[in-house]
């Protein structure tokens, strides 16, 4: 048991889970700045296959790094440390304004700052796209995927599922073409 | 007995939520709405609301919120428990094997595949995003000022977010 942290665990995804508005994406950057950037938990490529996938399980992108996450640096007690981290800010938030201030919604100060977060929170999602996909772009095979799994999610509406699957069969397929080629030159020598 | 019901209904809510929050808005809406009569749909419509304007996942913000109005303080504890009880139990399992197996040159080629799918799916959400809050000159100038900030400073996007929010006040307000 190591409980400073397991406590850095905690106090990180309460951060994470405090500023997440907007869906999951928005809070990509954040996550990135404590988990990549502030501690080194993780490298740039790790982050990516956690949030692959975060995202191909149920549960909200958020909740499911904070597990993986917690779970690969301290396991089982690190995981329930990050996700009560990552769960207890909106827990406590909502169930504040369950209690007292059901009206919320309609105040003109709440109404008049999320006029302001909101398009706030395209430009974080915006900046993740820079931020995490720099190690991705280095190669022009990367660029070709990244722009066709694009288009079928924007014009043909695939699912976020189906990209992912789609995404982890071309990579086996690729791998297995290269594993192909490489044999019967090595039958040869 | 509503307790364990909470629980239940939330936790296959959870389970059954992949690929982003909005996905399960569907599921709640009949699971509660229709199979349980917890709610009604105008009042669904409002903790929506309340869901968007305040930290945290859409999931998550709901079944507190419908856990409390149906059963009170522990009511909001076990549909929250509920619905995070996928999540826990999948990404422990998901964490060790990988884990175990992240060096082996098939899931190495996998997670190749992967990486360009999840930059896809993020540009996706962006576009998406941006299309429901970039509506007008005053919000494309907070966007556009956001993300030169976030590119060009090591500002925290935490202290980006809390300065929008002041933005949106002077502005709006």
């Amino acid at each position: 048991m190591n409980n400073k942290a397991h406590w850095e665990l905690f106090i990180t995804f309460f951060k994470i889970g405090a500023t997440t508005f907007g869906g999951g994406y928005a809070m990509l950057p954040i996550i990135k700045r404590e988990v990549v950037e502030n501690r080194d938990w993780l490298n740039d490529e790790e982050f990516i296959d956690v949030l692959a996938v975060a995202q191909s399980s149920p549960g909200a992108v958020a909740v499911n790094s904070a597990v993986f996450i917690g779970q690969k640096l301290q396991g089982f007690p690190g995981a329930i440390a990050a996700l009560l981290g990552a769960v207890l800010p909106s827990f406590i938030v909502i169930l504040t304004i369950a209690m007292f201030f059901t009206r919320f919604t309609e105040h003109p100060v709440a109404v008049a700052a999320f006029a302001g977060i909101r398009p706030a929170i395209a430009a974080l999602i915006a900046a993740a796209v820079i931020k995490i996909g720099k190690p991705v772009f280095t190669r022009r095979r990367n660029v070709i995927l990244m722009v066709s799994f694009l288009l079928l999610s924007l014009f043909l509406d695939f699912h976020p599922v189906a990209i992912i699957l789609l995404g982890a069969g071309l990579g086996l397929l690729f791998h297995w073409l290269a594993c192909r080629q490489v044999a019967p030159e090595e039958e040869k020598q | 007995m509503i307790l364990f019901e909470l629980y239940l209904a939330f936790l296959k809510i959870g389970l059954f939520s992949i690929g982003g929050g909005y996905v399960m808005l569907p599921l709640i809406q009949k699971e509660i709405i229709e199979n349980h009569g917890w709610l009604t749909l105008p009042e669904f419509v409002d903790i929506l609301a309340v869901a968007e304007m305040t930290p945290g996942p859409v999931a998550i913000n709901s079944a507190t919120f419908i856990g409390f109005r149906t059963g009170g303080f522990l009511g909001a504890v076990l549909a929250t428990a509920g619905v995070v009880t996928p999540s826990l139990v999948l990404m422990v399992i998901a964490a060790s094997l990988l884990a175990r197996f992240y060096e082996n040159n098939w899931v190495k080629a996998a997670f190749s595949g992967l990486r360009p799918a999840v930059v896809a799916l993020i540009i996706g959400a962006a576009v998406f995003v941006g299309r429901a809050s970039l509506l007008d000159p005053t919000s494309i100038a907070i966007g556009t000022v956001v993300f030169i900030i976030l590119l060009k400073t090591r500002l925290h996007p935490i202290v980006v977010l809390l300065l929008s929010a002041a933005a949106g006040i002077i502005i709006y307000l």
